[in-house]
């Protein structure tokens, strides 16, 4: 016991002060899960245990295949705390069935390919950093497409509907020279493709910075703002015509009709379509390797230039983006869902 | 008995034509509304009776003609139509109620932003209206859980609300089933007894006989004849009246 404990505290020393905090923090994170889970199998088992006695099959299964999941989830996490305190103290003692599997496992190809792509030099910080840019692109150019979008829409539709009420002057050429220039604007952006407009961007425009974020969101703003005024301005136009005459006749201005009544029921409507523009720009800054930007794909590429294997690296990045692109439109459904109940309610 | 009342709104041939003339949706129409007068428009559909009627309160840009309310003109520039428009209710066929907005909230909304009623004072003349219609009980419900006949009892109170001059109706019983074409009757006719100026484009010409104080009937952008309902359903004049008048009674 003394010896045991004592190699313990030389293996201790060995590991930095740095990686003992992150790996306890990981310990702790996990082990709360991993204790959750299963007692949450626990009860949904026994759910479907009592649902079985009541004779409600379709629901029993369900329950049982909740149940089932929970508790694999839980397997699954407790197999990992277990490697992380293998990691921590090497000398642990562990069942011999699973020091069997443990040993088969490290010394298969998958867990040698998966080595060498992601654990060697710290590569795996490609894909992390990767991430990590990637979402800040799509974040702050889905910002800058809103904002554009809205403005762009406002105008379009505006002009659209006021055109006849304008008694002309100075207020109506200015809405008339904006009005075509969003009409500009979203023919060159849908008319070419979001890569060409990144390099024009950072080759032409940009040609003396070197700030590869701020081009990316820049170039992907300008791009998702089109896509995002002719939501809006669908959204502005599926709203009934009655609702406009209904607020202009109550005697609200084109303005006050717009925030209090067009708005707010045009913004229903477009939520669920705004959320899959997202979506849609998630994958689509993929391209920025174009200019050099390091995000998720090109960290993986990148993990495929020095390993010289591209099923690891590539399939990674796939199923990162799977699982992102998953877990929005899980959202998304959530909020049509909302947004249904609301309406009925 | 209304004669020599004081003038509301008085139109002069008045013109709105589409596709560069070749619709002429209205074709020089003249008639004043004075007050307390419950004016009831009849006539063929595509008349132009609701190109008239959303004249009135600039809906619809006229293409000649004036139209002055109050004495004020009300196309000149100078003219702030959303002011004016405060003064005129309008209730539209489609009822055209806010589906995001609870009933209570359709009818403070415009008094609250526009008449900076605070909310206490809005909601309590709300309710004070949707109680003379029946429906203080649904002052929390949104418009999708009404009937037909109910939302366009809200609508109407919805103007009433603004505390408008006038009140224009565009066929509002031409969307409802007809078990429910009464209810709404009903509440125009309490109106116009309290004495509410009134213009309605209607085919219900029992409440034109009724609870009509002039009758309009409108063909071709123009009107043809008008006069006390009587007249107009005893004695008419015109032969497209009285085909018309065959065709719908
Ligand atoms: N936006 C429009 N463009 C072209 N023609 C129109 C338009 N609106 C109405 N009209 C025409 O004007 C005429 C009068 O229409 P309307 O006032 O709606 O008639 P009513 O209400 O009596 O049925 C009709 O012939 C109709 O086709
Ligand atoms: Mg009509």
């Amino acid at each position: 016991m003394g010896k045991q404990s004592e190699s313990k505290q030389s293996e201790l020393i060995m590991v930095s002060r740095k990686k003992y905090a992150a790996m306890i923090l990981l310990f702790g994170i996990l082990s709360v899960p991993a204790s959750v889970f299963p007692v949450l199998g626990l009860v949904f088992g026994i759910i479907a245990i009592s649902m079985y006695v009541k004779n409600n099959s379709v629901k029993t299964l369900m329950m049982a295949d909740v149940g089932k999941t929970l508790g694999l989830i839980g397997l699954i996490l407790n197999l990992i705390i277990t490697e992380i305190e293998l990691l921590f103290f090497p000398l642990e003692k562990i069942p011999s069935w699973l020091a069997k599997y443990r040993e088969v496992f490290f010394a298969s190809d998958f867990w040698l390919d998966f080595e060498n792509n992601f654990l060697t030099d710290t590569r795996y910080t490609y894909i992390g950093k990767g991430l990590l840019t990637t979402f800040q692109v799509t974040i702050f150019a889905a910002l800058l497409g809103i904002g554009l979008g809205v403005v762009v829409a406002l105008v379009r539709s505006s002009y659209e509907t006021l055109k006849d009420e304008l008694k002309g002057g100075f207020g109506k050429a200015v809405l008339f020279v904006l009005y075509k220039i969003c009409g500009v604007y979203l023919t060159v952006i849908r008319g070419t493709p979001v890569v060409v407009q990144l390099m024009i961007i950072y080759f032409v425009i940009f040609a003396s910075s070197n700030n590869k974020v701020l081009v990316a969101v820049l170039a992907f703003g300008i791009n998702s703002g089109a896509y995002v005024a002719e939501i809006i301005r669908g959204g502005i136009m599926s709203v009934d015509k009655g609702q406009f005459e209904a607020g202009r006749s109550l005697g609200f201005g084109y303005v006050r009709t717009m925030a209090l009544i067009i708005i707010p029921q045009a913004f229903k409507t477009v939520l669920p379509s705004l959320a899959n523009e997202f979506i849609v720009l998630i994958k689509e800054t993929s391209v920025s390797g174009y200019i050099g930007l390091q995000e998720l794909t090109k960290g993986g590429d990148i993990i495929r230039s020095r390993t010289y294997s591209a099923f690891m690296p590539l399939i990674a990045v796939a199923l990162i983006y799977l699982v992102i692109v998953m877990f929005f439109s899980w959202l998304v459904s959530l909020l049509e869902r909302g947004l249904k109940k609301n309406e009925r309610r | 008995m209304n004669a020599d009342n004081e003038v509301i709104i008085s139109v002069k041939d008045l013109k709105k034509y589409y596709d560069d003339g070749e619709v002429k949706a209205l074709d020089g129409v003249t008639t004043d509304i004075r007050k307390g007068e419950v004016v009831v428009v009849i006539g063929p559909s595509g008349s132009g009776k609701s190109t008239f009627l959303r004249s009135l309160n600039l809906l619809e840009r006229p293409t000649g003609g004036t139209i002055t309310f109050d004495g004020e003109d009300i196309m000149s520039p100078a003219t702030d139509i959303n002011k004016l428009r405060q003064k005129m209710g309008m209730v539209f066929q489609h009822f055209n109620l806010f589906p995001h907005l609870t009933v209570l909230r359709n009818m403070t909304i415009a008094p609250m932003k526009l008449h900076g009623l605070s909310k206490d004072e809005a909601e309590k003349k709300a309710m004070a209206l949707l109680e003379r219609v029946g429906l203080d009980d649904r002052a929390k419900a949104y418009p999708s859980q009404l009937s037909g006949g109910q939302k366009q009892r809200i609508a109407i109170v919805r103007a009433l609300a603004m505390d408008p001059e006038v009140m224009l109706f565009d066929e509002p019983t031409s969307a409802l089933d007809p078990e429910m074409v009464g209810e709404v009757l009903d509440v125009m006719k309490k109106l116009a007894d309290a004495g509410m100026t009134m213009v309605c484009v209607t085919h219900e010409m029992g409440f034109a006989r009724e609870v009509g104080t002039r009758v309009i009937f409108m063909d071709c952008g123009t009107i043809i004849e008008e006069n006390t309902p009587e007249e107009i359903f005893g004695n008419p004049q015109n032969e497209r009246l009285k085909s018309f008048l065959k065709k719908v009674l």
